[in-house]
């Protein structure tokens, strides 16, 4: 941050620039922030930027037109802490296609390819390619291990020089600016030798703040709140290793919500401490609805069975490229909310070590699943949690030592401070899902500035022309868009067959670009 | 890879015209025709016509089928596996003499060069055609 002004902590927001939707640079300079120039910058530094400046970069855009706003120390640094919280291991395997490739543009060679040339004995090398092969007919989809990804992905940052782009600190807004652009304020980290807060001039924003925040269940909320007590009942997306902790000193039931992948993970590993430290821990798997079997009309039939939807994806795959994402782009208002909900609810991939755990558990009585709406939870005898759940007509008590929330609700992007006051003060609208409206381009919709673009990708825009925006396959699918509409503004080379061809190369030999 | 329709029919013209020319123009010669190399060219490449034309209405029979799938997708066995009844098909047309005008193919020739064209499109189209294609695969297979 040597460009970033001097080295005293000045620069406070003044009570004009809070109220002001449309600053200048006299303004800035009254209230003692400096300003940088930076012709794009990416907020929020997680693999929603890492993906947008990796395009731009192999587009032909030199490192300093870029600059990545963020307070994270490496573009995976939420990505990993989210796995590693919902109980995927550095060995364990995505929820991820082979040739969605977070490292590489091109998704070839594909994980299962890499993982099959790096492996040193034969059915090592066979495995993977057979698998990617005939899945998903003769065998499960392949999916690469966490472990992979992140050493592809450490490979690749050093590659585009990443590190070099990042300004650390947190952003509190972004404002127009007079003359078109944008100005986005970065507050500096205490032991940054620069202005507490510094404005980024540029003619081009990109906006990947991930998700707006955790949010539980309203019952669970009310619990937490009227307890004061939040070890008991945690959502799968906190840290909550002292359940598994403390269910290895005293035998309890475990009381599990939703009924998606984090779902399937957290059973996993239940189950798995219960069969490695001979524990008597019990599972309540509350489900909102039990899908018995495959359902659907004719053409847009899901399987099913033992209460879960199986899908192999977040999303069914030609969310992504083919038939469901030129529906998902021609529908607009009503017709866009229909369209997601015909995408079904919460989904987890068949998985047969999975479905053998939990028939084993079925079958030796301590897994159970209770098909309702949890009316209230209430704090029981002896620590426990008495929950309240709704089944048809009658109202079923269940007492449980711990509640674990895999729902994953999301809170508003009204909650996101950043994205707040977009929505305040720049003209930012939202979607027919409630999320940030953006343009097929990911442009924000009314948020132009002059010759200034203000673009967003990843979970925020979700409801928008493209499902399965907060997944590896979105944020590239939104970073090459955004990356094409900056071609038309001559901000960089469009990535045609010539190009593509020669950076993948140099990608191949990892040469630094 | 989810295909949309037009994505599935500029594929297939597009691989088979580039892909398949320079390889039929580079093995016609040692393919076992029985035939002056004149008139070998004129086999092979009607037979690469045959693949694409016909190739068109599998197309639509395939974007059927896919409306069965969930995922809308079409795995990568199911393009590699399509090889067979599509090749038996054209052997039986051309066999026959049901075509509509006379391709005089050996059978070897014939298998020789459908399996290799069958299995090197069936490779660009696995990987390599990422490569130069990037967007590609966001377009359900569409180039325009």
């Amino acid at each position: 941050m040597s460009d970033a002004g001097p080295a005293e902590r000045t620069g406070e927001l003044t009570q004009a620039l809070l109220d002001s939707s449309v600053w200048s640079e006299q303004m800035l300079a009254q209230a003692g922030i400096p300003i940088v120039d930076s012709p794009l910058v990416s907020i929020g530094g997680g693999l929603g930027s890492f993906a947008l400046i990796d395009h731009l970069r192999i587009c032909g855009v030199g490192i300093e037109s870029l600059r990545v706003l963020t307070p994270l120390s490496t573009p995976w640094e939420s990505f990993g802490y989210l796995t590693r919280v919902s109980q995927v291991a550095l060995g364990d395997r995505l929820r991820s296609d082979s040739s969605s490739c977070p490292d590489n543009i091109w998704g070839f060679p594909s994980y299962a390819v890499r993982e099959a040339v790096a492996a040193d004995t034969v059915r090592g090398f066979v495995t993977p390619l057979w698998q990617v092969l005939t899945e998903p007919v003769a065998a499960e989809r392949y999916t690469p291990r966490l472990g992979q990804v992140l050493e592809a992905l450490a490979r690749e940052h050093v590659r585009i020089r990443y590190q070099q782009m990042v300004a650390a600190g947190q952003v509190r807004m972004v404002r127009r600016r007079v003359d078109g652009g944008y100005f986005t304020i970065l507050t500096t980290p205490e032991w940054a030798k620069a202005a507490k807060r510094i404005a980024f001039r540029s003619g081009y924003v990109h906006l990947a703040v991930g998700y707006a925040g955790l949010k539980f269940l309203p019952d669970l909320q009310i619990y937490r709140e009227s307890t004061r007590n939040s070890s008991r009942v945690v959502n799968a997306y906190e840290p909550h290793e002292h359940v598994y902790d403390q269910l290895r000193r005293r035998p309890g039931t475990v009381m599990v919500r939703g009924s998606g992948i984090v779902a399937s993970r957290v059973l996993q590993r239940l189950i798995d401490e219960r069969n490695n430290h001979g524990l008597q821990t019990r599972v309540v798997h509350i489900l909102g609805e039990y899908i018995a079997a495959s359902h659907g009309p004719r053409f847009r039939r899901r399987h099913g069975g033992d209460g879960f939807a199986y899908q192999a994806f977040d999303e069914p795959k030609a969310v992504w490229g083919g038939q469901l994402r030129d529906r998902a782009r021609a529908a607009e208002g009503h017709e866009r909310v229909q369209f997601f909900d015909s995408l079904g609810g919460s989904s987890s991939p068949y998985r047969k070590h999975w479905q053998a755990k939990l028939a084993t558990a079925r079958t030796e009585g301590w897994y159970s699943t209770v098909v309702g709406q949890v009316d209230a939870l209430d704090p029981g005898a002896d620590d426990l949690i008495s929950a309240r759940v709704r089944t048809g007509d009658s109202v079923l008590m269940a007492e449980a030592s711990f509640v674990i929330d895999c729902t994953g609700l999301e809170s508003d992007i009204g909650e996101q401070r950043i994205l707040a006051d977009l929505l305040r003060h720049s003209g930012a609208g939202r979607n027919p899902l409630g999320r940030l409206d953006v343009a097929p381009s990911f442009e924000v919709r009314g948020t132009r500035n002059g010759k200034g673009r203000l673009y967003a990708s990843g979970a925020a825009t979700h409801g928008g022309y493209l499902p399965g925006v907060d997944t590896f396959l979105g944020l590239q699918i939104a970073a090459q868009e955004i990356a094409d509409d900056l071609a038309t503004e001559g901000f960089c080379r469009r990535l045609g067959p010539w190009g593509s061809g020669r950076q993948w190369l140099r990608w191949a030999t990892n040469t630094v670009i | 890879m989810a295909y949309s329709l037009a994505g599935r029919i500029q594929t297939r013209i597009l691989l088979f015209a580039v892909i398949g020319g320079i390889w039929t123009t580079l093995v016609t010669p040692i393919l076992p025709t029985r035939l002056a190399l004149g008139a070998s060219y004129q086999v092979t490449f009607s037979m690469l016509a045959l693949i694409i034309a016909l190739g068109l209405l599998w197309e639509l029979a395939y974007h059927l089928l896919q409306q069965f799938r969930w995922d809308k997708d079409w795995p990568t066995i199911f393009s590699l596996a399509a090889g067979v009844p599509e090749g038996l098909l054209l052997w039986v047309l051309l066999d026959t003499d049901s075509w509509f005008w006379d391709v005089p193919v050996t059978s070897r020739s014939f298998w020789l060069l459908f399996g290799s064209l069958w299995l090197l499109v069936w490779a660009v189209l696995s990987g390599p055609i990422r490569v130069l294609l990037v967007r590609r695969r966001w377009t359900g297979g569409r180039l325009l």
